[in-house]
């Protein structure tokens, strides 16, 4: 920040702040002047998507919480409060809640961008590992977030996952009643996980904030997975990208909006409008969408403990990608027989969370079985052998040089 | 920007495809006979309840349906939506008596409602409801919709009303237990509960099984959903303001970026 000669800034109290603490001239290198390479395309925008979504559900959340009941007796009918009674409570709620499944979904697709154009490779390891932590604190948020309105979907799925913890041996049965506070999930584990679910979000976006700035140190990756060569390859953030993520946030608003104002209840499950009852078992206890493909993964594999192990050595593995991917090469573009596998994988997963919304028999368990083989398979056989044996196309020579594309200059392929 | 980046469109196609159409699917459970669409005047994008059919569907549930089921969630003052005056919600709840109290000398007494009064539940807890109806609980009504989306929601009320007949033969019904087409298993606790005539409509229409079914089951799409018509008003504006928005971002968009291509 020291080396840049200080922005001019006309207006006199913004200058005797920045003298004294350079907050505007690091929004401005940050925001507007941060050089983007040219190529990025749309898949860059939902990295804006998620942490504009981050600060919608915190706004949301914040607002909500005020009305909210954290007591087994209270809460089902003080969310039932903000539905009816509370003013515009139903579209704060609708917005919050649909918000976890828009917020999953540009996650999803950003951590896939990431996979498919090698973002996480040299030197952004750390950068994508700060990435799956986000990912890591957004799935408890959203686990206890879920429990809060405490119908009958809240209750049983904070029993089975609290649950899982009881696989550990020897001291899995005491770290369970530590969870719950209690010998059942009941009334402290309700108020506990209302604390932490209003809590979590704050540790997100520090990890957020340290995302960004691991990412300003060797700057955004792009679709060809090469470096900037020369400020030919790059564009300043604002009015460029800027302008492009409006557009991609425009359009994901839109959806958003369909599903709140059109279909609020769509990705619910009409379980969860039962209040908790600790004596009536749902007939089947499902997740959340966005939860599914790990589930599908925790009940393919017929031992407890090993399913749990899988279960988050499905998420764990992601923090590993940077170090069992070999290739030097970024971009999938470049990699013909890789991007395949990768696309596989996604299908893989599609249908891993497909498996994961279906009882627990069979052919599924079968299919759940092969589709966690691959799963697995893919990280640690795929991606570590075809980073040494595959054969990547030749690399563009820099990326200006095929945006700019000029008749007197051949392509490098 | 799709026709050159189509792997921008395949992922979010799969994606959406997971969000909105695998994932809800999970929720479908087993039905007996098919439930049939009805058709409804608060479906659909500009959808809202029909007020007249909402003041019946109450009647209906005030008569007959609020002799075993509570309706919780709702207070009198609710029914102004519907149209009634403050005079007549005062004088609807007033037919009904609540605990109140301690008064001053520390003891409970019995007052007649209040507008501001949830709607009082026919029974004082679970376990004296259960032992008035051969040990089945009759359901709490509030959300009885939502609870249902994935059979029908107010599909699923308007078929089970009607659905009750004589059982076939060959079906053999536990005494004390109706029969119906449409409930899980075929055999329901609650008896069948609408006949033809059995109130009269204050708006004079003729109160038919399936008028009061139809009627009784929008009521309830509308007290598991009370935000329903303020939701969609505000939703149409926000995607309108939103697709003008984005012609407007568009534009700019292409002019910041005419000058680099």
């Amino acid at each position: 920040m020291s080396k840049n000669p200080p922005p001019l800034f006309r207006n006199p109290v913004v200058r005797w702040l920045d003298e004294r603490l350079p907050l505007f001239s690091m929004l401005r290198k940050e925001y507007i002047d941060y050089p983007t390479p040219r190529n990025v395309n749309y898949f860059w925008s939902f990295g804006a998507i998620a942490t504009l979504m981050l600060l919608l559900m915190i706004a949301t959340g914040l607002m909500l919480a005020m009305q909210y009941t954290p007591h087994v007796d209270m809460a089902f009918s003080s969310v039932q409060r903000i539905m009816r009674d509370v003013n515009y409570g139903w579209l704060l709620r609708t917005i919050h809640m649909n918000g976890a499944s828009m917020f999953f979904f540009a996650v999803y697709i950003h951590l896939y961008r990431g996979m498919y154009y090698g973002s996480y490779k040299k030197p952004r390891e750390l950068l994508w590992i700060l990435g799956v932590l986000i990912f890591l604190l957004m799935m408890a948020t959203a686990f206890t977030g879920y429990v809060l309105p405490w119908g009958q979907m809240s209750y049983w799925a904070a029993t089975v996952i609290t649950n899982l913890f009881s696989a550990i041996p020897w001291i899995g049965e005491d770290i369970v009643q530590f969870l719950w506070g209690g010998f059942s999930v009941d009334n402290p584990t309700l108020n506990r996980f209302f604390v932490l679910h209003f809590l979590l979000p704050f540790v997100i976006v520090a990890v957020v904030v340290l995302h960004v700035a691991a990412l300003h140190v060797p700057g955004s990756n792009n679709p060809d997975g090469i470096e900037v060569k020369s400020k030919r390859d790059t564009l300043p953030f604002h009015p460029y990208i800027t302008s492009k993520d409006s557009l991609a946030l425009i359009v994901f608003g839109i959806g958003y909006a369909v599903i709140v104002f059109y279909a609020p209840n769509y990705l619910n499950h009409p379980d969860n409008a039962i209040p908790a009852n600790p004596l009536s078992t749902p007939e089947h206890i499902v997740p959340e969408w966005y939860f599914l493909p790990f589930y599908a993964i925790l009940r393919a594999i017929p031992n407890k403990l090993l399913g749990v192990i899988a279960l988050f050595g499905g998420v764990a593995i992601l923090f590993f990608l940077p170090f069992l991917d070999r290739s030097k090469v970024r971009s999938c573009r470049y990699r013909p027989l890789y991007r395949w596998f990768l696309w596989l994988f996604v299908v893989d997963a599609v249908f891993l969370g497909w498996l994961g919304s279906k009882p627990a028999e069979e052919p599924y368990i079968l299919w759940a079985r092969l589709a966690t083989a691959y799963y697995f398979g893919f990280f640690l056989v795929i991606t570590p052998v075809l980073g040494i044996v595959e054969r990547p196309r030749p690399l563009p020579v820099s990326i200006s040089e095929p945006v700019l594309k000029t008749a007197s200059r051949p392509r490098a392929s | 920007m799709m026709k050159r980046k189509p792997l921008f469109l395949y992922s979010l196609l799969c994606s959406l495809l997971w969000a909105c159409v695998l994932a809800p699917s999970l929720s479908l459970a087993a039905e007996q006979a098919t439930v049939a669409k009805q058709p409804w005047s608060f479906r659909g994008i500009f959808g809202s309840f029909d007020k007249a059919s909402l003041r019946r569907g109450y009647e209906v549930y005030d008569q007959v349906c609020a002799s075993c089921h509570s309706l919780r969630f709702l207070h009198y003052r609710d029914l102004e939506t519907l149209g009634y005056s403050r005079a007549q919600i005062a004088a609807l709840a007033a037919r009904l008596e609540v605990e109140d109290g301690p008064n001053d000398e520390g003891e409970m007494f019995s007052r007649a409602a209040l507008p501001s009064d949830r709607f009082v539940a026919p029974f004082a807890n679970d376990e004296a409801a259960r032992t008035a109806n051969l040990g089945a609980l009759p359901p709490d009504l509030s959300l009885i919709v939502a609870q249902l989306a994935g059979k029908g929601g107010a599909d699923f009320i308007y078929a089970l009303l009607t659905g009750y007949s004589e059982p076939p033969e060959s079906f053999e019904l536990t005494p004390g237990l109706s029969y119906n087409k449409v409930f899980k298993g075929n055999a329901i606790a609650m008896p069948a509960p609408l006949f033809e005539d059995m109130i009269a409509y204050s708006d004079g229409e003729k109160a038919s099984v399936e008028r009061m079914a139809r009627d009784v089951a929008q009521f309830l799409a509308w007290a598991s959903d009370p935000s329903l018509e303020q939701r969609k008003r505000i939703g149409l504006r926000v995607v309108i303001f939103l697709t003008l928005f984005f012609v407007v971002a568009f534009l700019y968009k292409r002019r910041v970026w005419a000058r680099v291509r």
